[in-house]
């Protein structure tokens, strides 16, 4: 107790922490305090050795990781619980969203799903002039940074050209604000040239948005539909995530004997743990919490049964390079199509056994693999399938290293190509990149521009003058700058996110 | 059929400073300048074999078999200690490619390409490789909507030009200076072939893009800029121009005591050239 006390007072008197921040911090404490979900032993042992991981969300899941709301729902019936009428106007659509994001939980406690955009307010826009569109999204894009500022809030436009995709677009590469993070989703049979070429002009901008491919998204959900949440997540609409558990690849490779042996025992061994954790997880949710008493699915803008679990996996690249040091061979993950290779049987071995593993409350009874990159800082580990920082081969031979795996990973990859600055002065070089990467069936495409002050860690957005500033005089209004990740203890959390920052952007 | 081979000294799979969108580029090997301010000087001469770099790799990646020097990449990390040493600007890293595999290489970037150039040291050296190459690519149903570039000094002769044009969508030219004298000084040979290319090329509507390397106090004097506007001027206001600025990265002997071009002086000279009626002048993204 006494010790529990004193880490209560330190976070009280943390000169680096916003009063909002100190107070999500003694949330998350006192949630901790109490006692896990209850386990077998074996799992409680692979929690213990992080070879299975619970992303540090809390002892007792009281809220789904990410939620998706159908904001159509408030915005066309109001809200009775919000005493909202349905919208009329522009002005009333954009004002009922502003309200509804803050009812909206996730593990953050900010809302990591915004809509999209273009099609719920594109209705209200009869009659509203280019201009008049403009200053409104303008303020609206301020409000979202300002009171929710938090990069994993992510706002979907497209796939269709329209006036309210270009103006968000046009508002976010003028502000380069960190929050809200943005996804395009682009369908070639539907996407204009224009709106495409906006969305490369915008990311040489401000590394923003970032592009899904609607036609590998699409068939993978019903027709309600799915959205891009946080860290390029692609979750079902109208539902969401309940958790989000992953697997330490590279601490399987170092359990495992040889290629075969990782393939045929510990790879399965752990997979089995990970479901157990996870499941564990998703019934504390669903049986204690009471969440889904919640008016967000009295009045429909979400519906118990479509709440996935992610099944995260990361540190392929250091697994594939242990197995192949087991093996005797050279190549390196990203650099050698036989380690390549390894990689896609790694992928496709974890993509069979999701398919076959029967899950209780979740959508549709299966998991979503997931290429995690919440946390960056796993112990030298790289994030998802990435190939590691610094030794990324150049931008096609790394989409063309990477893109066997995206088909395997449904609820999302997080990848992050790094391109020098000279590709300013050359658009049509990023358009067909992102055209290249998509015919060979990436999912999604991120890209930072070398020199941009506003670049992606792990999958969020930060200014790295924030964490300059952050560095030098304790304090940042961003969250997201703090945070680093959604991890569980405040000290831990403000030694990484400054140690991301550098380990990301060293590289020459 | 007995298709020429090219000696390159890489291969870039992205590029995009290399004309427009995201190119292929192959430098070949060998050039017939021998600019005192030159970035890559080891990609200036053919290898002789004389067998000096073999003992300065730390890998073990060169061996001297049967009289010729032979580069193991597997073996090679990229250290660049032999072209340290290596005493004639030449490089043991190049290696023969033929016709066939660059285009095997084409095919299978091409939904990331918008063509191919052909760079060097000076790629116009291999002329014949590049002739065949392109005309091989336009001729090919599934790689003729690929533009083909050249990256070239101009020193090519017009009957030259003539043989590789047809099958060529664009040519970028550098100009080093428009005094003779300099010219001279700074690559050893005399501009009127490297004038007389630009005129060439523009006539024949091949010109992509003219390059001019700001080096302080030699080619940023007014007198080279006023030269520069009316030799732009007279071709075409709207041709694409692009300003380099002289950095250190890479440069050998006296011209690393030369100052560095300056992102502001630049910038002013470009603002200049624009006044002066041009409308596509570009200037580095970068000064590294
Ligand atoms: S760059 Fe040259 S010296 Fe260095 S390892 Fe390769 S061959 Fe050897
Ligand atoms: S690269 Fe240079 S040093 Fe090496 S063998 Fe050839 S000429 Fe000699």
């Amino acid at each position: 107790m006494q010790e529990l006390q004193a880490r209560f007072k330190t976070i009280t008197e943390d000169p680096s922490l916003s009063f909002s921040q100190k107070a999500r911090a003694l949330s998350l404490e006192a949630e901790n305090s109490l006692a896990y979900p209850e386990l077998d032993e074996d799992t409680a042992r692979a929690l213990e050795e992080r070879v299975i991981c619970d992303m540090y969300e809390g002892h007792a899941p009281f809220k789904p990781r990410y939620v998706m709301p159908d904001y159509s729902v408030v915005l066309k019936k109001g809200s009775e619980f919000l005493e909202l009428e349905p919208a009329q106007t522009l002005d009333e659509a954009i004002n009922s969203l502003m309200i509804a994001y803050h009812h909206v939980p996730s593990v953050t406690n900010m809302p990591v799903f915004l809509g999209h955009l273009d099609d719920l307010l594109l209705p209200y826009c009869d009659g509203v002039s280019e201009e008049a569109l403009y200053s409104k999204i303008k303020l609206f894009w301020r409000y979202l940074d300002r009171v929710l500022p938090d990069a994993f809030m992510h706002a979907n436009i497209g796939p269709s050209d329209n006036q309210v995709a270009r103006a968000i677009l046009k508002v976010d590469s003028e502000l380069k604000q960190v929050a809200p993070n943005l996804t395009f989703i682009w369908d070639p049979e539907v996407s204009s040239d224009e709106i495409f070429q906006m969305a490369c002009d915008s990311i040489i901008e401000c590394s923003k948005p970032h592009i899904a491919n609607h036609p590998v998204h699409q068939p993978i959900f019903d027709s309600a539909g799915y959205g891009i949440a946080s860290c390029y997540n692609a979750l079902p609409l109208c539902g969401g995530a309940s958790t989000l558990t992953r697997i330490n690849l590279y601490e399987v490779a170092k359990r495992s004997v040889s290629v075969e042996d990782f393939f045929q025992n510990v790879l399965p061994r752990y997979v089995d743990l990970n479901f157990r954790l996870t499941q564990v997880r998703v019934n504390h949710l669903f049986e204690k919490s009471r969440f889904f008493e919640s008016f967000l699915v009295k009045e429909g803008w979400i519906a118990k049964d479509r709440f996935t679990a992610m099944f995260g996996i990361f540190a392929m690249a250091e697994a594939v390079n242990e197995l192949q040091e087991k093996a005797g061979v050279a190549g390196r993950y990203g650099h050698d199509d036989a380690a390549n290779s390894l990689g896609h049987r790694i992928s496709a071995a974890l993509a069979e056994a999701v398919a076959s593993r029967e899950m209780e409350y979740v959508w549709r009874g299966r998991a979503m693999l997931h290429s995690q990159a919440g946390l960056s800082d796993d112990g030298g580990c790289t994030p998802g399938v990435r190939i590691p920082y610094g030794s990324e081969p150049d931008p096609v031979t790394h989409i063309q290293a990477l893109a066997g795996h995206h088909g395997y990973y449904t609820s999302g990859v997080s990848e992050i190509l790094t391109l020098d600055e000279t590709i300013r002065n050359n658009r049509e070089a990023l358009s067909q990149l992102v055209k290249g990467a998509f015919s060979l069936g990436f999912r999604e495409f991120s890209a930072n521009i070398s020199s941009n002050d506003l670049v992606r860690v792990t999958g969020y957005m930060v200014r790295l003058s924030d964490i300059q500033k952050f560095k030098e005089s304790g304090g940042s209004r961003i969250n997201t700058t703090v945070l680093g990740a959604e991890a569980s203890v405040t000290g831990a959390i403000l030694d990484r996110a400054p140690r991301v920052i550098a380990h990301e952007f060293t590289r020459g | 059929m007995n298709l020429p081979e090219a000696k390159v000294s890489k291969i870039l799979n992205f590029s995009c400073v290399d004309g427009p969108g995201n190119r292929l580029v192959l430098f070949l090997q060998g050039c017939n300048f021998a600019c005192l301010n030159c970035h890559n000087p080891h990609t200036m001469a053919l290898c002789n074999h004389c067998g000096d770099c073999v003992p300065a790799c730390p890998t073990g990646a060169l061996s001297m078999i049967g009289g010729r020097v032979v580069h193991d990449p597997t073996r090679c990390d990229e250290c660049d200690q032999c072209l340290e040493v290596c005493p004639i600007n030449s490089n043991p890293k190049v290696f023969q490619v033929t016709i066939g595999e660059v285009l095997e290489l084409v095919q299978r970037n091409k939904p990331f390409l918008n063509g191919i150039t052909v760079s060097g040291g000076e790629a116009t050296t291999q002329l014949k490789f590049i002739t065949a190459l392109f005309g091989v690519m336009k001729q090919s149903v599934s790689l003729r909507d690929l533009t083909c570039f050249i990256d070239s000094n101009g020193y090519l002769p017009e009957f030259a030009w003539r043989s590789v044009l047809p099958y060529t969508d664009g040519v970028m030219l550098d100009i080093k200076s428009f005094d003779c004298d300099l010219h001279c000084k700074l690559t050893g040979r005399t501009n009127e072939r490297v004038l007389a290319s630009a005129r060439f090329l523009h006539a024949e509507g091949k010109l992509h893009e003219l390059r001019y390397l700001l080096i302080p106090g030699m080619t940023d004097v007014p007198a080279e800029i006023d030269r520069l506007l009316d030799f732009v001027l007279d071709l075409s206001p709207g041709l694409n121009l692009r300003l380099n600025a002289f950095q250190h990265h890479g440069v050998r002997g006296e011209a690393q005591d030369w100052p560095a071009a300056e992102k502001d002086r630049v910038e002013e000279i470009a603002s200049q050239l624009r006044r002066g009626g041009l409308s596509n002048v570009t200037t580095p993204a970068v000064y590294i």
